[in-house]
């Protein structure tokens, strides 16, 4: 019989990107039950329908392009881009809101790049980017969390579904029981001191607001469960934390009115674990060294606190992302690791000849 | 980063010695898959029908066979010759005969098929005559290391370089390593080995130590082999010599076998990038090449079998194996109780770095350590390639720090500055990366497939530089022989012009004595005859005779080949190389050559005008025939003149070609296609002139229709090569491009012969045609000395196309071949 004929290694481990795909998707359970918790149906329903539009949008491309669709599909990365989106958009974002995020992320963001492993930018937080930019007024429209004053204008499955579907019945007015993030608070806050803040608004209790403390814990604990089956490396997670606590440490500003947010506010608000160890972990569009990595996520630190607190918008992670992505190949160029038997590293681009 | 992952308490010997190790950078933990073959101890073969040593069993140039079919050899008997430095002999493994030398398949990646020496053993098992030494301490270093080179050694390891040139450093050893690290999956062969054999490796180092004077020996073995390093460590403590050497036990990872790695593990040091272990003044050598020289010194036996692991899942009685080296696959599996329907893959070496062999045929040779009969289950089939998602697994895995994903990018893109600016070539191909790449990415190959290519690009980057040199030297070259024809041309005219003067002068003289106006008319019509008759003569004036020509050509030839001579000699001294003696003795030679040349011509120079006064005399005779024939020599000239432009033309073409390389040889054919049509047509033009003409001259004619035939066929197939050379990309275009210019130079000067005969068609004979049929004899000689100088050219230039790397030598054969021919080929213009 003819025997196999192939180059070494022989040998192969079990490793495979449909895995790493899945340990990704199981690591945001908790936090998405977290957000379900706190938010309402709106993020399930956002969740489904975001997977629903991706894979459509991904299927298609992938046969304009003629690939073999259910090769790449079952790769599972557009699902994994579908739910980072979901879960940043706004709980009862409308259906259209998403749509349009989502395909573009997938199609422009990812496909027109030549697909995964392709695409300089995080398809998500380009997605996310694009319609905070177009539709800001939706993109704001967050809802009190559960515990919190009039949270429980929304109750039910149906609610939710039409809210988000407004076509086969009554939406509920999100204007009128949206309300701005402790993040948004904080930002615009001129006069209060951090206590009078607080009190003023009691849905903010923790030093974190009520329910986005408990989700960023959500998101580190899943994302301790993907550095500990070594989906990625701690460098560019423990990067933007760091550089995140440094920048909120070294401009608190105290508990005045002039305060701009204990560290440990800035650390458990908003999309920070989110950001630290689901979207700016896309080996994708981040660095690739060690140091690399650790650059690439001190940097989006740095600028997540920046666009927090002296920008225009109340949380930063996206811009951050994608102003890191830039910064990228760059980074790559000058963090190359010393090779075995090599005295230094070879930095910057080769020489041309 | 130089953390002691683990203090390794010393045996008995030294209790107190602690040896410290250093961590492996990245390295992969794969199934170890090594019980299967380690339950039983190291058993023998039967004798099989037939052993097939292929001459190449080592890196290196392969041995030389010195048996011949039919010849019955003895065990232990040397069958082939090392040849060359990096090169070891191969013995006969058993007593027997030897049937074939030929062509079998190897074990090798590409499944190729390589010369081997088929023995038929005859079951005697008769030995040779063996000369173990008793005390080795008392011979000489370098006389062991002979006896190992000639023992047949090479790397047991796997990559199976030769022992004796790692036993010859280029610098001081302090440090010899032993490699029982063995850290594949599946290969066992050194562990049992090390459990076995224990003595004779300690032994071995013993005899290491003595070559290498090296102060200490390490015995590198990982954490997994727990008898083996207890049987090791035993060994020691009862050697003599036990405190030189260590056992060192560090953790199991993938690839601390390797020998960069491995002395990263046991002394912290990285092996410099481009230099050798030695530079380090380190020695690593396999405990398996330990037993064999061992072997080879205490016992006088050589090289002749090996240890390898059977193993995989299509087994049913794995374990290891001593093999005469030689023994086919098949014998081995079957003794191994192969089963034939479950095998599916068969892979020689380890499943991280071993090869697919395409059939149970191929023999054992010294660097097979492990035969793995793989079932399907155990070895699937290659997932297709998913995208590169850049997570970074592979930049971890690798021992050496290579980010492989960006290798991998710039691989597919060929971006191969990148590669080597990510230091693609510090890449050991040890196949972490591939092995934990979740896309299922065959990187290694990827790696493997973009050495290669730049090798050969750079490779002929090389010659294109060396090809570009020489056209620029030869440029330069030609243009001083243009100037410095140029100039003789000039003072030739002003000596002609000096002498003309002279007469007038004298003949003015004669005049201004007799100041008669008659006789100053006679003068002033004498005057104007003389002046005409200058003029008819003019040509052969300002021009040169036949003879002058000839004499120039001759001289111009042989002062070319001076100066080529002397930038050989001058280059053979500047580098220290090649034949200096006989390269001055040739410049010498062609000085002498020059020289006379040089003075002939000055003499005909100078003996011009009465020369040719009678040529120009018997010329004016025959007026009304040259009349008759001036038309077809008119057509003649014309046509002459067009080929003189086509050959520029195909010239300048060829000039094209050989500065951008060999892309623009259509260009070049086309032009010498060209060439060659115009040729044909002044061939046809000369004979239809010549078939007008009285049969007086046609034997000349003949004969110098044929000189012009035999110059343009040599023109011809001069170009023809060009061309081939060209195409083949090959860098002595420019000695070929010589070539051309001399047939085309022969060519013109028949050409320029030609008009002359037609005018002399009546019968007007040129004096150097008798002189030829008197000589014809030594012109034939002399021209199968010519051909037999261009094929020597042409053989040296082939070997030169062949060759790859370092010509020297071969330029310099090429060159003296050159001299040979430009030599013969002057005597051959001197006769004809």
């Amino acid at each position: 019989m003819t025997l196999v004929r192939q180059t070494s290694p022989h040998a192969r481990s079990p490793n495979s990107t449909q895995q790493i795909m899945k340990w990704v998707l199981l690591a945001a359970v908790p936090g998405l039950a977290m957000q379900t918790v706190f938010f309402g149906w709106g993020t399930l329903i956002n969740l489904v329908w975001c997977i629903l539009i991706a894979v459509g949008s991904e299927a298609l491309v992938l046969k304009i392009r003629q690939r073999p669709i259910s090769f790449y599909l079952t790769d599972g990365s557009a699902i994994v881009t579908a739910v980072l989106l979901a879960l940043a958009l706004p709980p009862l974002s409308p259906w259209w809101l998403t749509l349009i995020g989502i395909s573009f992320a997938i199609i422009i963001g990812k496909q027109l790049y030549g697909g995964l492993g392709n695409n300089p930018f995080n398809p998500a937080m380009l997605g996310y980017v694009l319609l905070l930019i177009s539709f800001p007024q939706e993109m704001t429209q967050w809802l009190p969390p559960v515990g919190a004053a009039g949270h429980t204008a929304v109750k039910s499955f149906s609610e939710a579904l039409f809210t988000i579907f407004p076509l086969f019945g009554h939406p509920i007015n999100i204007d009128a029981i949206s309300m701005a993030t402790p993040l948004d608070i904080v930002r615009e806050n001129t006069s209060l001191t951090m206590k009078e803040l607080w009190s003023e608004n009691p849905a903010f209790q923790y030093f974190a607001g009520r329910g986005w403390l408990w989700i960023n814990l959500a998101y580190l604990l899943g994302g301790l469960f993907l550095l500990y089956k070594r989906v990625f490396s701690w460098h560019a997670p423990m990067g933007m934390l760091a550089a995140l606590l440094v920048m909120s440490t070294l401009f608190w500003g105290g508990a005045g009115s002039g305060s701009h947010g204990s560290p440990l506010f800035h650390l458990f608000s908003g999309a920070t674990m989110l950001g630290a160890f689901f979207i700016i972990t896309d080996p994708v569009s981040s660095a690739t060294s060690n140091k690399g990595r650790l650059i690439f996520g001190a940097g989006t630190g740095i600028l997540v606190y920046v666009i927090r607190t002296w920008g225009g918008y109340p949380d930063g992670v996206a811009f951050a992302t994608l102003l890191m992505n830039m910064a990228a190949p760059m980074i790559d160029y000058y963090t190359q690791p010393r090779t075995y038997g090599h005295k230094k590293p070879n930095k910057g681009l080769p020489e041309q000849h | 980063m130089n953390l002691p992952l683990r203090d390794i308490t010393e045996s008995r010997h030294m209790p107190e010695v602690k040896v410290r190790v250093w961590p492996l950078t990245g390295g992969i933990h794969p199934e170890e898959n090594k019980r299967q073959s380690t339950s039983v101890p190291i058993k023998s073969v039967p004798m099989p029908d037939k052993l097939i040593l292929p001459l190449s069993q080592h890196a290196g140039s392969p041995a030389e066979p010195i048996v011949a079919v039919g010849d019955r050899v003895l065990k232990g008997q040397m069958i082939a010759r090392a040849t060359g430095f990096v090169s070891v002999p191969v013995h006969a493994p058993t007593s027997g005969t030897v049937s074939a030398i030929s062509s079998e398949a190897i074990p090798h990646p590409s499944g190729m098929h390589d010369e081997c020496i088929t023995l038929i053993p005859d079951g005697k098992d008769q030995w040779c005559q063996l000369q173990p030494i008793n005390d080795y301490k008392s011979v000489e270093p370098s006389t062991l290391v002979e006896l190992i080179r000639q023992s047949g050694i090479a790397g047991m390891g796997g990559a199976g370089f030769p022992a004796a040139v790692k036993l010859s450093p280029r610098s001081p050893i302090h440090t010899l390593i032993l490699n029982g690290t063995e850290c594949e999956p599946y290969i066992t062969a050194d562990d049992m080995l090390m459990r076995e054999r224990a003595d004779s490796i300690v032994t071995g180092a013993e005899i290491l130590q003595h070559l290498l004077t090296s102060e200490r020996c390490l015995i590198g073995i990982e954490d997994n082999k727990p008898e083996a390093i207890e049987a090791l460590k035993k060994a020691v403590a009862q050697s003599s010599n036990g405190h030189q050497i260590k056992v060192v036990v560090f953790p199991t990872k993938y690839p601390s076998g390797g020998e960069k790695q491995l002395i990263q593990i046991l002394t912290g040091l990285e092996v410099p990038s481009g230099k050798l272990p030695s530079d380090l003044g380190i020695a690593v050598q396999n405990v398996g090449t330990a037993v064999a020289v061992c072997d080879a010194v205490q016992h006088g036996k050589p090289l002749i079998s090996r240890i390898t692991t059977m193993t995989g899942e299509a087994l049913s009685k794995p374990g290891n194996l001593e093999v005469l080296l030689g023994t086919p696959a098949r014998h081995l599996l079957s003794a191994a109780g192969i089963n034939d329907r479950q095998l599916d893959a068969l892979i020689m070496g380890g499943p991280m770095m071993g090869f697919t062999l395409n059939g149970q045929d191929v023999p054992v040779i010294k660097t097979s350590n492990c035969l793995i009969a793989g079932t399907r289950g155990e070895f699937p089939p290659a997932m297709p390639a998913q995208a590169c998602i850049r997570c970074g697994m592979c930049a971890e895995a690798c021992p050496s720090s290579l980010l492989p994903q960006q290798l991998y990018w710039h691989a597919k893109s060929e971006n191969h500055e990148q590669l080597k600016h990510h230091n693609l070539f510090d890449c050991i191909e040890c196949g972490a990366c591939s092995y934990v790449c979740p896309s299922s990415i065959p990187l290694v190959q990827y790696y493997r497939a973009s050495k290669g290519e730049i090798r050969a690009q750079e490779a002929r980057h090389a010659k294109a530089e060396r090809s570009r040199v020489r056209y620029e030297h030869r440029q330069t070259r030609l243009e001083r022989e243009q100037a410095e024809k140029e100039a003789k041309r000039k003072a030739n005219a002003e000596r002609a012009a000096r002498l003309k003067a002279e007469k007038a002068a004298s003949s003015n003289k004669e005049s201004s004595a007799v100041p008669d106006p008659v006789q100053a008319a006679i003068e002033r019509a004498k005057a104007k005859k003389v002046a005409a008759s200058t003029t008819t003569n003019k040509p052969a004036k300002t021009t040169l005779s036949a003879d002058q020509k000839e004499l120039r050509i001759q001289l111009s030839l042989a002062s070319a080949q001076l100066k080529k001579t002397r930038r050989a000699l001058t280059q053979a001294q500047e580098k220290g190389e090649g034949d200096i003696d006989k390269l001055s003795a040739d410049v010498s030679m062609l000085e002498a050559q020059v020289a006379k040349l040089q003075k002939e011509f000055e003499t005909a120079a100078v003996s011009e005008p009465s020369a040719i006064e009678q040529p120009s005399a018997i010329r004016q005779q025959p007026r009304a025939e040259k009349n008759l024939d001036n038309e077809a020599a008119k057509k003649l000239k014309i046509e002459s003149a067009m080929a003189k432009a086509a050959l520029k033309k195909a010239e300048r073409a060829l000039a094209t070609a050989l500065e951008e390389g060999s892309s623009e040889t259509e260009a070049l054919r086309d032009a010498v296609e060209e060439y060659r049509q115009k040729a044909d047509s002044l061939t046809k033009e000369l004979v239809d002139a010549n078939t007008g003409k009285p049969a007086k001259s046609s034997a000349d004619d003949k004969k110098l229709k044929v000189e012009q035939a035999m110059a343009k066929a040599a023109l011809k197939k001069a170009e023809r090569e060009m061309t081939k050379a060209q195409e083949l990309g090959s860098d002595d275009t420019l000695s070929l491009q010589d070539k051309i210019d001399e047939c085309r130079k022969k060519l013109e000067q028949l050409e320029s012969g030609k008009p002359s005969v037609a005018d002399n068609a009546t019968g007007a004979t040129s004096s150097s045609y008798p002189v030829k049929t008197e000589t014809s004899d030594d012109l034939k000689k002399l021209k199968i000395e010519n051909a037999m100088a261009r094929a020597a050219l042409k053989k040296a230039q082939r070997a030169l196309d062949n060759a790859e790397g370092d010509t020297q030598a071969l330029e310099a054969a090429l060159t003296k071949a050159q001299t040979k021919a430009a030599e013969a080929e002057n005597a051959l213009a001197a006769a004809s």
